[in-house]
């Protein structure tokens, strides 16, 4: 690289010149246009952050119903503001790390049931007052209280007591909890002046930026908050996060240079789009899967066997293949992948294995068709992922009999009530939450119907282990069980994709969520 | 009493009585559903007591007309209620997304409906030679593309492709009326292409009827040009059939746009519609469902009056 070029790149990383300007002068070089950009986006990085501009985020999942009370959010851009606007107590780290945030430290007593929270000092909200630990204290007892509605109460649920002693919040859990600190980094956690008691919809928060519009569905505008307390986030001085709900309407969207971010790039379009000049795709291996699930309650798939040649009738790669375009990974019949801590990687991997199939689908003595019931909304590309299935079942002798039920009424009359559905799971930050959430056999969401003593017993036992190795190898047990006995077909583990173009820099994935799990306006930073 | 205000006096009064039956319907309608607005609100927490609870301080223990009757009265004075998934105000969130669906649908009408109008003419005045026929075929072409493939279309040409105007179009208060103008572009030109044919065709097809007449033939043997007889005799006697047209189309633009709302972001009353359907939020489904009446019955009545004002037999009774 010689002297001129390094000089152009230099100025255009620090923003004295535009990027158009740099690509063009770099051409008249002889450096090509996709060399120019590539070295201009690694001289970005090196400059670090720059201040200033004005982000636009396009996003899926947003309606004309959102509110701004932290407890009601659920979708995509809810989701999405309230990493921008608001604080949770720590972050977790891309790889998966504690990272204090409104909690200075984190302990815990070595029981793992007393947990202690020093509260940040000097930290602001949005309306000039001061933060204190009853503040903190104040959100999560609204959280744990059933009339909130709030999404997190599962998380809040197994929390005994919440009491202040001076700038510290003390936790005291029912059991032992050695995760406890990456539930408290869950989005609806976002602290709010007295707990948002005094008025959930205030948009009152902490957070890098502070609101300025609100239209729920359509738009929403955020302006950077000067008194924030971290200086190495938020460094826009303002973000927009538009609501385009329809996938050709971001692409284009992001193509037209209309929005610089997108989240849900379709698997099908990506190589497309990543094709699209200054665009780039990001894809983040994350912990959501697709699944098939079978009632281990409910004859036939009370046995066994039966569950079993279901498992192996299934052509993972294929369908990995086809329905994500290869942006994922193959399941392996249990919900833990590596994206979590504490994974074994020497599980291993179950296979299509017609022979097999076939084998245990006699053995199981079931005789006739297996009903699957499927819809659109069950995940993206469910109704051909069920086809695909029914296909490399037949092959193995077992029939397998589709019915497309409708999108409307899915979730409330066929997910977790018919004995044998498609559906998804997005992936929770733990191990011990995932199994808590769905395969405990008292869980709130056992879709599954998975009942199984050993199994609980080493849940249990997980909790209070605080010995790294020892939970690693009741994780591997409890993985193990779920995958030979339990009621979960996962094919495989779905990516995030996003998307940005070249004015925004400082990407960088995180398996915990979509858009660098919801913090991609307070970290990335401008280009020139 | 003038006859031809007895025959609007008649119409108003058969407008106001559709719109009252429409309001019974839509209220029946939200009323049928299985579980009330109770049990939408609790959602599956619901105890037996929370639930007689929320109804009391609702209101809905009380029987169904009372309830209806109150409904309405609120209605008419504007006070729409609050909506249940964000306990925000009905009124002034359908005002905002109201302004904006007329502000496209008025956009889409000022190039749509002249537009239309004067292709028919155009067609007449050339039938059954290459402009007729290139004239239907386009706008043959238009119409039978479903809407969000135009959308598509247009937005790679002009948006991806050339740049000229956003693909997003979102619209809000702080725009200037040319920025307004300029965003809703896109939408505006594929609702005028989906509106054109139907109006044109009936247009062409009604003038041709009246150009049999035997005044016609006078005008030609007078000597006019061929388009002043189609523009100033023949047009205003098939008038009723083309209004008629116009206004099923207007209010087509008014309550019909929620796939051009979805394609190009457009923050109008259609997408406010579906995502509360989507959780039950039955006071904004209810207010939605009779705002589109009024729109649908108020247009229609314009349509009759105004053939009914077109025709010299009604304006000048012996």
């Amino acid at each position: 690289m010689n002297d001129e070029i390094r000089y152009l790149l230099g100025r255009a990383a620090r923003g004295k010149l535009a990027r158009r300007t740099f690509l063009g002068r770099a051409a008249a070089l002889g450096v090509t246009g996709a060399m120019a950009n590539s070295l201009l986006a690694s001289a970005v990085h090196a400059a670090g952050p720059q201040r200033g501009g004005h982000l636009v985020i396009g996003l899926q999942g947003g309606e004309s119903t959102n509110s701004l009370d932290p407890a009601l959010a659920a979708s995509q851009v809810p989701f999405t503001y309230l990493r921008t606007t608001g604080d949770t107590l720590v972050n977790i780290s891309p790889s998966g790390e504690i990272v204090p945030r409104l909690a200075e430290e984190v302990s815990a007593t070595d029981d793992a049931k007393t947990w202690f929270f020093k509260i940040r000092s000097g930290v602001e909200f949005h309306n000039g007052q001061t933060m204190t630990a009853e503040d903190v204290a104040q959100t999560l007892r609204r959280h744990s209280d059933a009339d909130s509605q709030s999404g997190a109460l599962g998380i809040m649920r197994g929390i005994a007591d919440i009491r202040v002693d001076g700038d510290v919040v003390v936790l005291e859990t029912n059991t032992p909890n050695a995760d406890l600190p990456y539930l408290l980094a869950d989005y609806h956690l976002v602290i709010q002046p007295n707990g948002g008691f005094d008025d959930p919809t205030a948009g009152i928060f902490t957070g890098p930026y502070k609101w300025a519009e609100n239209e729920p569905g359509v738009r929403h505008v955020m302006e950077k908050f000067a008194n924030h307390w971290d200086d190495s986030v938020g460094h826009f001085n303002s973000v927009e996060v538009l609501v385009i709900n329809d996938a050709t309407a971001r692409n284009s969207a992001l193509q037209s240079g209309q929005v610089q971010m997108i989240n849900r790039v379709e698997p099908r379009v990506a190589g497309l789009l990543a094709r699209a000049p200054g665009v780039s795709v990001q894809s983040t291996a994350g912990r959501g899967h697709y699944v098939f699930i079978m009632h281990c309650n409910t004859a036939p798939f009370d046995n066994n066997d039966l569950r079993l040649a279901l498992k192996y009738a299934i052509d993972r790669e294929d369908m990995l293949d086809k329905i994500l375009r290869g942006y994922g990974s193959l399941g392996n019949d249990m919900p833990i992948n590596a994206a979590y801590p504490l994974f074994d990687e020497s599980i291993p991997q179950r296979t299509y294995d017609p022979d097999l199939a076939r084998h245990h689908f006699e053995r199981s003595g079931h005789d006739g068709p297996v009903i699957l019931r499927t819809s659109e909304v069950a995940f993206p590309g469910a109704v051909d992922a069920a086809q695909l299935f029914q296909e490399s079942a037949a092959r193995a002798g077992i029939q397998i009999e589709i019915i497309r039920e409708p999108g409307d009424g899915y979730w409330g009359e066929v997910w977790n009530v018919q004995p044998f559905s498609a559906s998804y799971w997005g992936g929770r930050p733990v191990q011990d939450q995932m199994y808590s959430t769905a395969y405990y056999s008292g869980a709130d969401w056992n879709d599954t119907r998975f009942f199984n003593d050993h199994f609980d017993s080493l849940l249990m036992q997980a909790r209070g282990e605080l010995d790294l190795d020892n939970r690693k190898a009741l994780y591997s047990e409890m993985g193990t069980i779920v995958r030979d006995e339990g009621g979960l077909i996962c094919p495989m583990f779905n990516d995030f994709i996003d998307a940005h173009n070249a004015q925004v820099a400082g990407w960088e994935g995180n398996p915990n969520g979509e858009m660098m799990n919801g913090f991609a306006a307070a970290l990335c930073w401008q280009t020139a | 009493m003038h006859p031809i205000l007895k025959l609007v006096i008649q119409r108003l009064a058969l407008g106001l009585l559709l719109l009252f039956a429409a309001s019974v319907l839509i209220f029946l309608g939200t009323e049928i559903l299985p579980g009330d607005v109770a049990q939408a609100v609790l959602g599956q927490g619901a105890t037996e007591q929370a639930l007689a609870n929320m109804r009391a301080q609702m209101g809905l223990d009380r029987p169904p007309h009372v309830r209806y009757f109150e409904w309405l009265f609120n209605f008419v004075q504007g006070d729409f209620g609050t909506a249940l998934s964000n306990r925000a105000d009905i009124a002034s969130s359908i005002s905002r997304r109201l302004g904006n669906t007329m502000f496209l649908a008025a956009v889409a009408a000022a190039v749509a409906v002249p537009l239309a109008i004067f292709l028919g003419l155009l067609a007449v005045r050339y039938r059954d030679r290459w402009p007729d026929k290139l004239i239907s075929g386009i706008t043959l072409t238009s119409i039978s593309l479903p809407e969000f493939l135009l959308g598509y279309i247009i937005m790679y040409v002009f948006s991806v492709q050339l740049g000229w105007f956003p693909s997003v179009s979102n619209i809000n208060a702080q725009m200037s009326f040319w920025q307004k103008l300029n965003a809703v572009a896109l939408p505006a030109m594929v609702l005028t292409l989906v509106v054109l044919a139907h109006m044109m065709r009936m247009t062409r097809a009604a003038i041709l009827n009246v150009m049999q007449s035997a005044y016609i033939e006078t005008a030609e043997l007078k000597g006019l040009r061929r388009f002043t007889i189609i523009s100033r005799h023949a047009m205003p006697n098939s008038i009723a059939p083309i209004v008629n047209v116009v206004m099923l189309n207007l209010a087509y633009l008014v309550v019909g746009v929620v796939v051009i709302e979805v394609v190009f972001v457009y923050p109008g009353m259609g997408q406010y519609l579906v995502d509360h359907v989507s959780k039950r939020d039955v006071p904004v489904v209810q207010a939605c469902g009779l705002i589109f009446a009024t729109v649908y019955i108020g247009l229609n009545l314009i349509a009759d009056l105004v053939s009914i004002l077109s025709n010299p037999r009604l304006r000048h009774p012996k």
